[in-house]
């Protein structure tokens, strides 16, 4: 008994900042008094306690996430890194899934309830199925799943050594393989992407970890800056630390959709229940551009000279890819898919210009898109036919005539990623094309410009297709939503024009947001 | 100072923003408030115009300069010299021109009335704004952001084949757009290598660039820019864009949207990169020259009255060219000149084909014949636009088209000659479309449907003819503003008139 306790005292207590990670810890506190809450309350109430923990927890996080905000430093005994880069992704991430949130809650664009299933367990078209959709049950443990997925995303970033961030990525991903496989409508398919998207993502979880391993070999630690240390130490790059480095970075690649590791996208876009689509297509990408950045640029920047040349090829094939294969698409959902594959394409210039202003611009790109990635998801769900969300493109025709407000906060959105100038999507642009001349990727640059020329294409076709087409007869219709998803379309699409036309203040904060602390 | 630019540019945008809000059904109220702001800003117009010092018009004045975007050195700057002006000043005269002209445009159409009108404001607010910005970075978004109205204009408004039209015409754009943006990255970062990065116009044109980067960047801007014009062979997406829009989306879009192409050109790809321009002069000749040429020989072979006119405007965006290539200052007044005057001119031949078009039902020239007895005062306005597309002494082109010629004569002879040849097909091409159509014997249906022009339509036809006749006969007071312009883009780009090479005892006889 007293040697356990004397080896208790010779044990250091951990010394944890709280304050620093505040933000982490409100969420994974929230999405726990979630899991009590569907424990404890009856079923009437839950909904309304869920919605209530999720939108406090959230603006509260983002609360300590401004208050911290010149925050500079190592916490928790150096496994967490708090610093400019670091707050801007958490802020990010907070303000998306604020926007996703309210897409989630939505219920009155379903007759039958949300957008979730109404007990995930129940087999698809049983009886009991039908049963407690006439019940009008509602799974609401949705709720904790999002907020343990998004604290992931918010320690993802953050996260200073390879074991802490392979935990953060366990913990984003797992709810949203769940959340995935929840659509109320056509659940066969969403369960198939669940499954598709959970042993895709297990098999590049692999990848890190092997990664990991393999550069706990070549520097004895799995901590980002002992590993830029022992770059620094060792002239030449030894087969190990390359060999780690491409699995790591292959496993990012996988969670930010590039090609070639991109095939998961969009199968699991189109399955997943649409308003989780949106949530991860842009929640995943800004946390996984987060680490992507910090190993990048902290741990392996003294190998630049070998990856870059490697993302060139990824960067080029990743929105060519994306591109080429939006052109032919007849479904919404699925066009959507390869333009945020497009997008990635773009999104990895800012990585590869290796430049502060590559940093920055990366961060303004990944909130500007994040942001019309939701807003877009959320109109989709708006255009119904009896069957659940009409996303054949056919039946988008004419939608300008019908429902001109919802046409053009969709059209505002396809510019954006079209990268219209005075649109929010045009200064992401500029500002990692910038990065990228600025740092010797004019050919890259280049590419991407013409890419973008042709992108267009496939985005203005559903412009053309709501404004100039006759609506069908028998064509869907455009409910109208609650004040959940008129909330989060509206701040989306005013956000994109205040990005597009103001750009400035978000700029300033993306530059004084400076570098990652080493 | 008043900021006079950018009430000319608000005015129209705000016309357009009321007119969208404006409730359905009120359409007559609509067109009359449309016109009322274009008539504003056509005024405020004038009042800039005598705010502007004629003595200095090489630099750029009413200035006003407000930061932007601090964090790429973009300022919002807006100035204009003499170039800019006229071409502001058509803009602003063609507006509640066409406004008039295409009262019932929209009419038949499925959108909305007030639409198509407010488009119309928005698109003069952009292009106003195009030619008086003076930070490049403000002029990109302008550029790009004026093919939006442009596509909704065509797309929404349009003949049956309109949306192929638009879309074709959008991603054209879009293109070159973008190949400009890689452009101006790229000379946004060589002006950061020596200082703060910065956009302003004045400052760029000092800057020190190498030759082999200069060049990319003259390409990304001038094939932008010869898109827009647009240049043989980038011009294949106008003559689907004419045919398939209402006359005054034509007038907007070759009268004074093209011409931002070739105002770019003058502006900015030869005072940002006079090497390079020094460098690509024989190829963007010869591609000049092909244009004038084969875009004279298409319009003699149109059927389609639309697709005619697009292609002489191909044949004279080749002259506007030429002239500003051909490095005088005679050759690039005309080609400024020609602007404007083209700008007019094609203004009248569209809107006078609209009447008769939308009276007939079709744009086929097989169709019409012997309108000259049905709608005489039709007919007889719509030869004198054409005798002045024609380049006929004493009508405005004419004066353009010499100016132009001269100057290329002072430095490629051949070319000079070659180009000359496109007058006796203007000719043809202008006289065998008025033969087929106007004179002849009248086909019933021409006689039943084709009446003559009424007083709203010859309120919008007889400044236009006032103008081709008064800038044929005296196109002095342009020239005075456009020529200090000139000069100053040819001390910019260190070029000087070649010595006029005539014998020294005539030169003594004839000196004043």
């Amino acid at each position: 008994m007293s040697a356990l306790l004397a080896a208790g005292t010779a044990f250091p207590t951990p010394e944890i900042e709280y304050s620093a990670i505040a933000p982490m810890l409100v969420v994974f506190s929230a999405a726990m008094l979630g899991v009590l809450v569907e424990a404890f309350l009856p079923r009437l109430l839950r909904r309304r306690a869920q919605l209530i923990i999720t939108f406090v927890a959230l603006a509260v996080a983002l609360g300590f996430v401004v208050a911290e905000r010149g925050r500079r430093g190592f916490v928790v005994e150096g496994a967490v890194a708090i610093d400019g880069p670091a707050l801007f992704f958490q802020g990010t991430i907070l303000v998306v899934s604020f926007v996703a949130a309210l897409v989630m809650a939505e219920r009155s664009v379903d007759p039958a309830g949300d957008a979730f299933a109404p007990r995930a367990s129940a087999l698809p078209g049983s009886v009991d199925e039908q049963e407690l959709t006439a019940r009008g049950w509602l799974q609401t443990e949705v709720w904790p799943l999002f907020l343990f997925s998004v604290g992931g995303m918010m320690l993802f970033p953050a996260a200073t050594d390879l074991l802490t961030m392979f935990v953060a990525l366990e913990i984003l991903s797992l709810p949203l393989y769940l959340l995935a496989g929840m659509a109320r409508r056509r659940r066969l398919l969403s369960q198939e992407a669940a499954l598709k998207y959970f042993v895709l993502g297990a098999f590049s979880s692999g990848f890190f970890l092997y990664g990991t391993a393999l550069l706990y070999g070549y520097a004895g630690s799995v901590s980002l800056s002992a590993i830029a240390t022992a770059l620094s130490v060792n002239s030449q790059a030894a087969l190990l630390v390359v060999a780690g480095a491409t699995l790591l970075t292959v496993g990012l690649l996988f969670k930010v959709a590039a090609a070639p590791f991109h095939q998961w996208t969009p199968d699991v876009y189109v399955g997943a229940p649409t308003p989780v689509t949106g949530f991860m297509a842009a929640g995943v990408k800004v946390a996984a551009f987060g680490a992507l950045l910090r190993i990048m640029y902290v741990a392996l920047g003294g190998l630049r000279w070998d990856w870059r040349p490697v993302m060139y090829v990824v960067a080029v094939l990743t929105m060519v890819v994306g591109t080429i294969i939006a052109l032919t698409q007849s479904d919404i959902k699925r066009m959507l898919a390869y333009s945020a594959i497009a997008q990635t394409g773009f999104i990895l210039i800012g990585v590869l210009s290796t430049n502060a202003m590559g940093l920055s611009g990366t961060m303004f790109y990944l909130l500007a898109y994040g942001l019309a990635t939701v807003g877009a998801f959320a109109v989709v769900t708006l255009v119904r036919d009896p069957a659940g969300e009409a996303t054949h493109l056919s039946q988008w025709a004419g939608l300008g005539k019908r429902s001109p407000l919802v046409a053009a906060a969709f059209a505002l959105f396809l510019l954006a990623f079209a990268g219209i100038p005075l649109t929010s999507g045009f200064s992401g642009k500029f500002a990692v094309f910038t990065a990228g001349v600025a740092g010797g990727a004019t050919g890259v640059v280049v590419i991407a410009v013409i890419v973008s020329a042709v992108a267009a294409f496939f985005y203005i076709r559903v412009i053309v297709l709501m404004f100039f087409s006759e609506p069908a007869a028998d064509g869907p219709v455009v409910v109208v939503p609650s004040s959940f998803t008129t909330i989060a379309v509206a701040l989306t699409a005013a956000a994109t024009i205040v990005l597009g036309v103001l750009p400035q203040p978000v700029f300033d904060l993306v530059s004084h947001a400076g570098l990652f602390i080493r | 100072m008043f900021p006079w630019l950018t009430t000319i540019a608000v005015v129209p945008l705000v016309g357009g923003v009321v007119l969208l809000a404006m409730p359905k059904g009120r359409e007559l109220l609509a067109k009359q408030v449309a016109l009322a702001f274009s008539l504003v800003a056509l005024v405020l117009t004038v009042f800039a115009a005598l705010a502007f010092d004629k003595t200095r018009a090489g630099d750029l004045q009413l200035t006003e300069v407000h930061q932007w975007i601090p964090a790429f050195g973009i300022d919002y700057a807006v100035g204009v010299d003499g170039v800019a002006l006229v071409l502001l000043a058509l803009t602003t005269i063609l507006v509640p021109i066409v406004i008039l002209a295409g009262w019932h445009d929209a009419d038949s159409a499925a959108a909305s009335v007030k639409g198509y009108f407010a488009l119309v404001l928005i698109l003069e607010a952009f292009t106003v704004g195009v030619f008086a910005a003076t930070d490049l970075f403000l002029f990109y978004i302008l550029f790009e952001a004026m093919l939006l109205p442009v596509f909704f204009l065509i797309g929404r408004y349009g003949g049956p084949q309109r949306s192929y039209a638009a879309m074709k015409f959008l991603l054209y754009g879009l293109l070159g757009g973008l190949i400009m943006l890689a452009a101006l990255i790229g000379l946004y970062v060589v002006s950061a290598q020596n200082g703060p990065g910065t956009f302003d116009f004045t400052t760029l044109v000092g800057l020190h660039i190498d030759p082999v980067t200069q060049r990319w960047l003259f390409l990304g801007f001038f094939i932008a820019f010869a898109i827009k014009a647009p240049l043989v062979p980038l011009h294949t997406w106008l003559p689907d864009a004419a045919a398939e829009s209402t006359p005054g989306t034509n007038v907007l879009l070759i009268g004074v949207l093209d011409k931002v192409g070739t105002f770019g050109m003058l502006r900015y790809c030869l005072e940002l990169f006079p090497d390079a321009s020094h460098w690509a002069t024989p190829v963007v000749i010869v591609l000049c020259v092909v244009g004038i040429i084969y875009g004279a020989l298409l319009a003699i072979g149109q059927t389609d009255l639309y697709r005619l006119i697009a292609y002489t405007s191909v044949s004279h965006f080749g002259f506007i060219g030429l002239g500003i290539f051909a490095m005088t200052s005679q050759g690039q007044a005309g080609a400024t000149l020609y602007m404007v005057n083209h700008g007019f001119t094609i203004a009248a031949l569209f809107i006078i084909l609209g009447f008769l078009v939308n009276r007939r039902g079709s744009r086929n020239i097989a169709d019409f014949g012997g309108v000259q007895k049905v709608a005489p005062l039709l007919a007889g306005t719509f030869l004198v636009a054409g005798l002045s597309s024609l380049a006929l002494p004493g009508l405005s082109s004419f004066v353009s088209e010499f100016l132009v010629l001269v100057g290329t004569f002072e430095r490629y002879k051949a070319v000079a000659v070659i180009s000359t040849v496109a007058i006796v097909l203007a000719a043809l091409y202008i006289l065998l479309m008025y033969r087929r159509t106007m004179t002849g014997d009248t086909p019933d249906i021409v006689r039943e449907r084709v009446h003559d022009l009424k007083g709203r339509e010859m309120l919008a036809v007889v400044p236009l003819l006032a103008i081709i006749i008064g800038l044929g006969v005296a196109p002095q007071p342009v020239l005075d503003v456009i020529n200090p312009a000139v000069d100053r883009v040819m001390a910019t780009i260190g070029a000087t008139d070649p010595a006029p090479v005539v014998p020294a005892q005539a030169a003594e006889g004839t000196a004043p």
